[in-house]
């Protein structure tokens, strides 16, 4: 795979796009062009799995909403075999349920298809360097789910209670997120260094991955259910 | 189906109950009784009877004041005869002749359509596979037991058995294939019986507990009485070897059918979830894109149009909410977040992007503190020259807390120009005398955020949405 292309476009990351939409793919194709380079697409999960393996891209753009079973199921079928490949998940809708399921098979990131060009190479960028992307709505969505939990009380005790409470850090940071700020501007606004904001947000992601708790598949049904 | 008393012809409302049927000939603007010397009143003993010159138009089932399927009030439309002495009669007759007369009145019920329809209820079951198919089945059932019950002494149950079954299977094919307002009809005759109604109703209860308690002790008689006679009991058992050879033939065909029915019933639930849902998106999104199409060349109203469905169909998937209405507005801070962020975007050139965390219900404080941020929203879009503005309000269990935020040109505090200072003085002055407090930030270059919060009354509790 490691051809011409690859060294005219040294240093970008390889982006792998997975939507059902054509429209959608090229729009991404031309916003994404010149910031990274675009190795494949697929619209459906079992040709995203078979193209995904043969060109182990650095990100994958993924749609939550696929035909064949959902973004979910590229994520389970990818993760045990190329571990390294990393996953951003965006959808037209921003459902609870929607960004829990993604994030907790696996991505390191959530975003809506609203999103601008730049921000979405930033999202892209950011993922390809190893960070959790997290759109203030999803900041928000986490702030619901572990606040419902810590109200409701735990009733069930924990395997891991840590995994089950944000730090008090880790909720401003998710907050500032949540009103719109960037990383940069968070770490201004806490005295704290973007690598520092960088591994808060990580710090929540694998809370949000590992955590057994029941709250937040509870708390994803109760929000459609009102 | 052509159901609704709306679509029913006006002839078709022959007594709007049995007590209120006296004054029916005057619903179907025939000649009232008050108009005395008409003909059919000459005869002082008839008129006790008859109520009506009767319909000239054919006979139907009729849809207003039946009391099952609606055939004595149709026979008493079209005759004229009074509608209940009709079915004093008929329940006469049906026990008079064992039954008879019951299984003619399912018949007709079947064979008559009702008014303001063409078709009757038999010519739509015959293409009805699996209810002719349930309705089979349940007659071998009831055609067991009768058998068995006739063949263990309880002789006289064989002069009703076929009217009984001939009801039976009438019923079921009715249920299955009458108009809605018929179904209803039945299940309400039905549900007592089958404790299928809401087991909270005592009366209904307690009549499924007197017709059991009257089975058993019927039962128990019968045993008793036959006790000094054992050799019966040798008859009983062959009955039960047949019943239970006949049982294991059947059930898989009797549990299919079951199957059926309730597939049935969630496949008709599916039709008419996705009819609904057609419907609303024919309602919000087509005319959208259409409208969107139409102004093409105008991008900033395209994004307006495009904004508020987006916002309209968010609300309606995820939160369950109808077209054209905001949910918990006026009543819940997320409604009133919601409403900012509608009328915003219509009136502004600006999207804005609205995050909320917890909710509660308003107060007049929290009024205020979302007066508040709608006017700093509004400021934003406004003045800040930004494409979006953030908004953030979060309910926790002392304070609310709202946030807007945009990347605009911002300002230098402290060389305020008169608007901004205007902006800092009335969002201050809203919240301050309710003990809220607002924190304007800006720098040139850097957008501008206004924090707004105000304490919560502590026997609020927090309220998720």
């Amino acid at each position: 795979m490691s051809g011409p292309v690859s060294a005219a476009a040294a240093g970008q990351p390889r982006v792998f796009l997975v939507d059902d939409h054509a429209m959608f793919r090229s729009g991404v194709r031309s916003e994404l062009a010149g910031h990274v380079q675009v190795v494949g697409e697929a619209e459906d999960v079992a040709p995203a799995i078979a193209a995904i393996t043969e060109a182990v891209p650095d990100v994958v753009l993924l749609d939550v909403h696929l035909p064949g079973g959902g973004g979910q199921a590229v994520v389970a079928a990818i993760k045990p075999q190329l571990p390294d490949v990393r996953f951003l998940a965006l959808s037209a809708s921003d459902a609870p349920e929607d960004v829990i399921a993604v994030i907790r098979a696996g991505a390191r990131g959530y975003i809506t298809k609203t999103i601008s060009g730049p921000d979405l190479v930033d999202a892209v960028l950011r993922v390809a360097a190893g960070d959790a992307v997290f759109s203030p709505r999803l900041a928000g969505f986490v702030l619901d789910a572990f606040a419902a939990g810590a109200a409701a009380g735990q009733e069930r005790p924990s395997f891991d209670p840590e995994l089950d409470q944000l730090t008090t850090r880790e909720r401003e940071v998710l907050r500032l997120i949540a009103r719109g700020y960037t990383y940069k501007e968070i770490a201004r606004d806490l005295f704290i260094s973007v690598k520092t904001v960088e591994s808060h947000v990580s710090s929540v992601l694998r809370k949000l991955q590992l955590s057994t708790r029941h709250q937040l598949t509870r708390w994803a049904a109760e929000r459609r259910l009102t | 189906m052509t159901g609704g008393p709306a679509s029913a012809p006006p002839w078709g409302s022959a007594g709007q109950d049995d007590g209120a049927s006296w004054g029916t000939a005057t619903d179907h603007g025939w000649t009232g009784p008050s108009q005395a010397g008409a003909p059919w009143r000459r005869h002082r003993f008839l008129s006790r009877w008859v109520r009506g010159p009767g319909s000239p138009l054919p006979l139907r089932r009729e849809r207003e004041g039946r009391l099952a399927g609606g055939v004595m009030a149709g026979i008493a439309a079209k005759t004229g005869i009074d509608v209940t002495a009709l079915r004093v009669c008929v329940v006469v007759a049906t026990l008079l002749t064992t039954g008879f007369v019951a299984a003619i009145y399912v018949i007709t019920w079947l064979l008559l359509p009702m008014t303001g329809e063409d078709t009757n209820i038999a010519s739509k079951a015959l293409a009805d596979k699996r209810g002719i198919g349930l309705a089979a089945a349940l007659a071998s059932v009831l055609a067991v037991l009768l058998i068995t019950a006739s063949s263990l002494g309880a002789a006289w149950l064989n002069a009703p058995a076929w009217p009984i079954i001939i009801c039976v299977c009438g019923l079921v094919l009715i249920s299955r294939n009458g108009a809605a307002d018929e179904r209803l009809q039945l299940r309400r005759l039905v549900e007592p019986l089958l404790g299928t109604a809401d087991t909270r109703s005592r009366e209904r209860s307690l009549l499924r507990w007197l017709l059991t308690a009257g089975l058993i002790i019927a039962g128990l008689v019968i045993l008793f009485h036959g006790k000094e006679r054992f050799d019966l009991l040798i008859p009983l058992g062959g009955v039960l070897l047949m019943l239970s050879g006949i049982a294991i033939a059947l059930a898989p065909w009797w549990l299919r059918i079951a199957r059926d029915l309730v597939e049935e019933r969630q496949a008709r639930i599916r039709a008419e979830e996705r009819a609904d849902m057609a419907s609303r998106v024919h309602d919000s999104v087509l005319q959208t894109l259409a409208l969107i199409q139409r102004r093409a060349a105008e991008p900033q109203e395209v994004i307006k149009l495009a904004r508020g469905q987006e916002r309209e169909l968010r609300a309606w998937l995820f939160d369950g909410q109808e077209p054209g209405t905001i949910k918990g507005e006026g009543v819940t801070l997320s409604g009133g977040i919601r409403q900012i962020q509608q009328d915003v975007e219509a009136q502004h050139r600006i999207s804005v992007d609205a995050v909320t965390v917890g909710d509660c219900e308003l107060d007049d404080d929290l009024q205020a503190l979302l007066g508040a941020a709608r006017e700093a929203t509004v400021n934003a879009a406004k003045w800040s020259g930004a494409e979006t503005v953030s908004l953030f309000a979060e309910v926790e269990a002392d304070a609310v807390s709202i946030f807007v935020r945009d990347r605009g040109r911002g300002f230098d505090p402290d060389a305020v120009p008169a608007d901004r200072k205007g902006l800092a003085e009335s969002v201050h002055a809203r919240i301050a005398r309710r003990g809220g407090a607002a924190v304007v930030r800006s720098a040139p270059g850097d957008g501008t955020e206004v924090s707004l919060t105000m304490a919560r009354a502590s026997d609020r509790m927090p309220r998720r949405a």
